[in-house]
């Protein structure tokens, strides 16, 4: 038995412990906002937040989250937190089939959250491509994507620092992607 | 595929863990972060019978300076173990280390222990600690253990832990030292094609205690002894740094996996070592 927040709102429910936290909210609660794809951590659809960051939900026991707070795509949409965000992946047709989008935004409103944390700058381009790297558009509308992310940065921030952020450390496969 | 039935039971204290697995015997199998053993069970890799969650036990936590040592404990997640400033002071090789493992939701939620337990031959932080010098402070119902981290990995997948021992954290010894890691991989974040870490010291312009550690290249971190010997006491400059490539074939046997044939890790590895070893001589200059 686990009783935790999902959305502000206290919930408390038997859990196998074979149930992942994207099942749980899927079909024990109702919420489909979270997708589910490839179970084992690599696309990113699952995305959500967990005690304020954000988690793969294939890679969480429901069982472990007795006392967690949970925010899906659900709550952070009904918050209005990422309205600006959603209305950016509209205007720059961010979302195709729409199955990533969910665990997207959930990922550009990390980084959109943490941004300028520590002394660092607005994120620059080539930092929204990072931070959104473990995230799977089989759509393949990354650039859209990436537009999207950037519009709502500069409009959150209309300084003129976009793109003076520190450049995450050098690799070598930037140049391919 | 879904997980296993299997139980949960979470330990929240030493002894606690230690009655748990004392019960529950060979089938138990320890859960730190997840991230690693939970996309194992969804391929159906193993069927433990029951969880053991050590996420919560409070002697596994925190980072600290302690007798000449950073000590970390195993249940450091990676994004904390990325903005620890005393991680960042002692050991700025972890820090560099940390953007390069996986992507940051699974950064939140993998351990340092995790890792250096699953011992995957790819992987950033093995090859560091290694690198370090550092030391793996195992602990059981028996007592602790201090195994120096280039013992610590023994074969694939491998690693000198006794069953019912866990990782309680590492040590690294606290010096001055130049270090750096890079890596190859097909896409940020993914498992390096060929990685290296590497640490040492310039005195006199002089390179002293040269550590290489090549990943994604072998069996585990692989500490290419001819390669660092060919630097040892010598300044470092284009030859030395030549030497350390040409002597790296004498350590290096990297298996064919899916990314290439072994000669094209060679390559990567060659490659690799002067980047790494040119980031000492003129830090900004260096393009990846
Ligand atoms: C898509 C994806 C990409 C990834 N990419 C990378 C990468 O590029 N580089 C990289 O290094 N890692 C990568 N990982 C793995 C990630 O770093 C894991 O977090 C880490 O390897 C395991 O840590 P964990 O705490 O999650 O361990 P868990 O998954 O909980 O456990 C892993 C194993 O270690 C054992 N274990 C855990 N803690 C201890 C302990 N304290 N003592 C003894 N045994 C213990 C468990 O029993 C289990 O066998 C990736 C994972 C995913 C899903
Ligand atoms: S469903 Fe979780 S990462 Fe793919
Ligand atoms: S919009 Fe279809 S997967 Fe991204």
């Amino acid at each position: 038995m686990i009783t935790l927040t999902v959305n502000g709102e206290r919930v408390t429910r038997e859990v196998e412990p074979r149930r992942h936290l994207i099942d749980f909210l899927r079909l024990d609660l109702g919420l489909t906002g979270s997708h589910a794809g490839c179970e084992h951590g690599v696309c990113g659809a699952c995305t959500v937040r967990l005690d304020g960051e954000i988690v793969r939900g294939c890679l969480v026991l429901a069982a472990s989250l007795d006392g967690a707070d949970v925010v899906t795509i659900e709550g952070l949409s009904d918050s209005g937190e990422v309205a600006d965000l959603q209305a950016n992946f509209v205007a720059r047709n961010a979302a195709q089939c729409g199955f990533c989008t969910p665990g997207m935004i959930m990922t550009a409103a990390d980084l959109l959250a943490h941004e300028r944390e520590a002394g660092r700058g607005t994120p620059s381009r080539a930092e929204i491509r990072e931070h959104l790297s473990g995230n799977y558009c089989r759509c393949t509308g990354y650039q859209a994507i990436v537009d999207a992310v950037e519009d709502t940065l500069k409009a959150r921030h209309p300084v003129a620092d976009l793109g003076r952020g520190t450049a995450p450390a050098p690799r070598s496969s930037e140049a391919t992607r | 595929m879904k997980w296993p039935a299997m139980g949960y039971l979470r330990a929240t204290s030493l002894p606690d863990l230690w009655s748990a697995l004392a019960q529950h015997g060979a089938s138990a199998q320890i859960i730190a972060g997840g991230q690693t053993l939970l996309a194992t069970l969804a391929f159906r890799l193993s069927e433990p019978s029951v969880l053991v969650d050590i996420i919560r036990i409070p002697e596994l936590r925190g980072v600290s300076v302690t007798g000449g040592a950073l000590r970390i404990g195993a249940l450091t997640r990676h994004a904390e173990l990325g903005r620890d400033a005393l991680v960042r002071a002692h050991a700025p090789l972890l820090t560099e280390a940390v953007p390069l493992i996986a992507h940051p939701a699974i950064r939140n939620r993998g351990t340092i222990g995790g890792s250096l337990a699953y011992a995957d031959p790819a992987a950033e932080l093995p090859a560091c600690i290694v690198a370090l010098d550092a030391v793996v402070v195992t602990a059981s119902a028996a007592g602790e253990r201090r195994i120096p981290a280039r013992d610590f990995f023994t074969d694939l997948l491998q690693t000198a832990l006794h069953p019912g021992e866990i990782i309680a954290g590492v040590e690294i010894p606290l010096a001055a030292r130049h270090s750096a890691i890079q890596e190859i991989a097909r896409r940020s974040g993914d498992y390096a094609m060929a990685g290296l870490a590497a640490a040492l010291r310039l005195e006199a312009g002089c390179v002293v205690a040269p550590r290489l550690v090549y990943f994604g290249v072998g069996n585990g971190p692989v500490l290419a002894a001819h390669a660092s010997a060919a630097l040892e006491g010598r300044p470092l400059d284009a030859g030395s740094i030549a030497a350390a490539q040409e002597a790296l074939g004498e350590d290096l046997d990297p298996p064919q996996d899916l990314h290439g044939p072994p000669d094209m890790k060679r390559h990567l590895a060659r490659v690799l070592t002067a980047r790494v070893l040119g980031s000492f001589l003129a830090p900004k200059e260096m393009a990846a």
